[in-house]
């Protein structure tokens, strides 16, 4: 759905997923300030070949929700879908959570790379627990927010987390979320070389390490049940992952962390597994 | 009313040749390759055809599908 | 809650007929935006707007109105919600006052600056600190340089009227048209209202957005596009006078622009806006009875700013500002920006409450030339 020769920096996570929403139809693309404003187009061009209203940061979804009811008044059928980062979802984050409450029918997406880049890099509420951003040169002391987990506590109709490490992954989970109807959010991590500080071939590696390390957990909430993703489902168990050195250390943002730090760390995702794993009907 | 500098439109290349950015330039060897599309679908420009024919004009140079090639059936060569 | 169910239901009413009814400009907005038929409307509740669409929400629960109300968490996501519903090709209306006007401000750039037709009720209130929930119009000045139309009605009747005007005027100009009534001594005081149809034609705008279409609206724009666009909008909110003049007579001939109040032979001009003016011209009489020259400007838009109006004024000039920038007030410093030298008072800031006794205090001291003018505290 985004066509060639558009802004984004090489090996640009949030093009690739936008490539993606071909499986989504009659989508409507609503967008907040952000790189994907930027890799949406800069005028007069447009980069996306479906419809794209930009809008201010905090207002995203609920300018989605007014489209939509306009469109059901109207009788128009479409897929409108809320596309932000996780700096969009921090400052809307009132307005994310009314929507979900509200059960828009709509679908949000937020294409998390884990700092405001568009800004150049400032930490967001994403950002991972100690990772250095220019609003947290020494390493961010607070934890990242998750917020797939909050969705899931608004009951949203359609909870998923998706990478683009596993694009057949995220490609059934968009295909999932179109064909439904309610309020349906996908929480898509997306490694960002220049943020990151990894060089632009290694995106996919780093986010399949994200996986692997647990770092990131791949599952599905709907009906009432959540389910990891066949893709990730191995790493559930603490003793298939490999270590989360392996994943850290591949990024400029944790090259300061000592061991011991990194220990620390895997205690703090391992909590948040612990939640998961109380949670999951597999 | 104009409503030209609201209005964006569709276009190819809405950031101009973006191929002229790129340092490395991806080269396929067809002999290796098994044309499973992998670089086709985690290609984040959309630059790679399903016949894994590269477009150039447009193709930033990133490298993820040298990474991502099981076959190592691509090859970065310096511009 | 006043239920005008019945009355307005009558086969008399629907065929153009007027019924009179006893309302309060609140109400009489409300049923103002019945007669309009938005599909989707949003807001949050902020004293003293809130009737305005408590009526409205009762009206599509009992089947009146066929409406999508959104119930949001903010006046920020209500303004966005309707911008949403208006750039997707809805008619939409909220209302605000005070600090949810100041809290919805980004996005009300966002509705001008997209030129999509909406349409906002702002019942004037004071902005903190401290807290205040009384009439004053430090509120709907703010919209001032936002690119609205922005109307200020004195009585329920004009409110009414004014409403369906906007409805009409927003969708043919492509800007959002806020109609501005004044807490309490309009928001929650009863006048007979004669309640008619004007028969607005169908919703038109300049674009929407559709699920086929391949374009993007409001993408960031390099070089002169949005210089463009602003002096668009900034050359068409001035023409706008020219369809609120034209189609005044068909929304309740209350004299366009401006309302001129025994100004024709006046020595002495003063100009005001909102529903104090009620008040100014008993003043206005009394002084008028005792031989002095005195006429009453009322002012029923702050955008367009009626400049030519008060370019014709003659004598001398008192501006009386319920709102303030620094120690002037806003439309003491729009006066002398159309070159007239004027004196401004500001008062009333807060609801202090400034009647017909204080207004004949005020003017006489204006005609007798004894007036320290700046702020009436």
């Amino acid at each position: 759905m985004i066509l060639p020769g558009n802004t984004s920096c090489q090996g640009c996570p949030i093009s690739l997923a936008m490539r993606c929403l071909d499986e989504i139809e009659n989508p409507v693309l609503v967008i907040p300030a952000g790189c994907s404003t930027v890799v949406a187009g800069l005028h007069p061009n447009s980069a996306m070949k479906i419809p794209v209203i930009h809008v201010p940061f905090a207002s995203t979804n609920a300018v989605a929700c007014g489209v939509k009811k306009a469109y059901d008044q109207l009788g128009i059928k479409a897929n409108v879908i809320a596309w932000m980062g996780d700096g969009a979802a921090d400052i809307g984050f009132a307005t994310l959570s009314a929507s979900a409450v509200r059960k828009d029918d709509l679908i949000t997406i937020v294409v998390d790379n884990e700092a405001y880049m568009n800004t150049g890099t400032q930490a967001s509420l994403s950002t991972f627990w100690k990772a250095k951003t220019t609003t947290s040169p020494k390493g961010k002391g607070d934890e990242r927010r998750n917020l797939a987990l909050i969705m899931i506590a608004h009951k949203a109709d359609y909870v998923a987390t998706a990478t683009v490490g596993y694009i057949e992954d995220l490609r059934r989970k968009f295909r999932k979320a179109g064909e439904m109807s309610g309020f349906r959010f996908i929480h898509l991590h997306s490694p960002c070389p220049p943020g990151w500080r990894f060089p632009s071939e290694k995106t996919i590696e780093i986010a399949r390490k994200a996986v692997a390390s647990g770092a990131w957990a791949l599952f599905e909430y709907h009906q009432g049940r959540l389910r990891f993703s066949p893709v990730g489902r191995r790493y559930v168990e603490k003793e298939n992952r490999i270590p989360l050195a392996d994943y850290l250390k591949s990024q400029g943002r944790f090259e300061h962390l000592s061991v011991e730090e990194i220990e620390e760390l895997e205690k703090v995702i391992e909590e948040e597994w612990k939640i998961l794993r109380k949670l999951s009907t597999d | 009313m104009d409503l030209e500098p609201l209005i964006s439109r569709m276009k190819i290349g809405s950031a101009g040749e973006t191929g002229s950015w790129r340092n490395y330039r991806p080269v396929v060897n067809k002999e290796l390759c098994n044309k499973c599309k992998t670089c086709f679908s985690y290609c984040p420009e959309g630059v790679i055809s399903e016949d894994i024919e590269i477009d150039y004009r447009f193709c930033k140079g990133c490298g993820i599908c040298k990474e991502i090639c099981r076959q190592k059936a691509i090859e970065m060569v310096p511009e | 809650m006043w239920d005008l169910q019945g009355d307005l239901q009558t086969e008399g009413y629907r065929n153009g007929s007027r019924i009179r009814v006893l309302l309060t400009s609140n109400e009489a907005i409300a049923e103002a935006v019945r007669i309009a038929r938005p599909e989707v409307i949003a807001a949050y509740p902020i004293t003293p707007q809130s009737p305005i669409v408590e009526r409205l929400a009762n009206m599509i629960a009992r089947g009146e109105l066929n409406a999508s109300f959104v119930r949001v968490e903010s006046e920020h996501s209500a303004m966005a919600v309707i911008h949403g519903a208006a750039t997707a090709g809805a008619r939409v209306f909220t209302a605000t006052s005070s600090h949810g006007l100041a809290y919805m401000y980004e996005m009300c750039w966002w509705i001008a600056g997209s030129r999509l037709p909406a349409v906002m009720a702002v019942v004037t209130r004071s902005i903190g600190a401290p807290w205040n929930i009384h009439g004053d119009h430090t509120d709907i000045v703010l919209l001032r340089d936002a690119g609205w139309i922005i109307g200020m009605a004195e009585n329920a009747q004009e409110a009414f009227d004014m409403t369906l005007q906007a409805f009409y005027v927003s969708e043919e100009v492509n800007i959002p048209f806020a109609v501005g009534i004044d807490a309490f001594t309009m928001s929650h005081t009863a006048e007979v209202v004669e309640l008619w149809n004007p028969r607005l034609p169908e919703r038109k705008q300049a674009y929407r957005v559709l699920p086929m279409d391949k374009f993007a609206v409001n993408a960031v724009t390099m070089g002169k596009a949005r210089m463009k666009a602003r002096y668009d909008l900034a050359l068409d909110l001035e023409n706008s006078a020219n369809v609120i003049e034209r189609t005044d007579k068909d929304f309740g001939n209350h004299g366009g622009l401006v309302e001129k109040y025994r100004l024709e032979d006046a020595d002495y001009a003063v100009v005001m806006m909102g529903g104090w003016c009620g008040d100014a011209k008993d003043a206005i009489d009394a002084l008028r009875e005792e031989g002095y020259k005195i006429g009453l400007l009322r002012l029923r838009f702050l955008r367009p700013f009626p400049k030519k109006a008060v370019k014709e004024l003659g004598g001398d000039v008192l501006v009386v500002d319920r709102s303030n920038s620094d120690l002037r007030g806003v439309l003491g410093i729009e006066v002398s920006a159309c070159g007239i030298e004027a004196r401004n008072l500001v008062a009333g800031i807060g609801g202090v409450d400034v009647g017909v006794e204080e207004f004949y205090k005020i003017f006489k001291k204006f005609v007798d030339n004894k007036i320290d003018l700046g702020w009436y505290l």
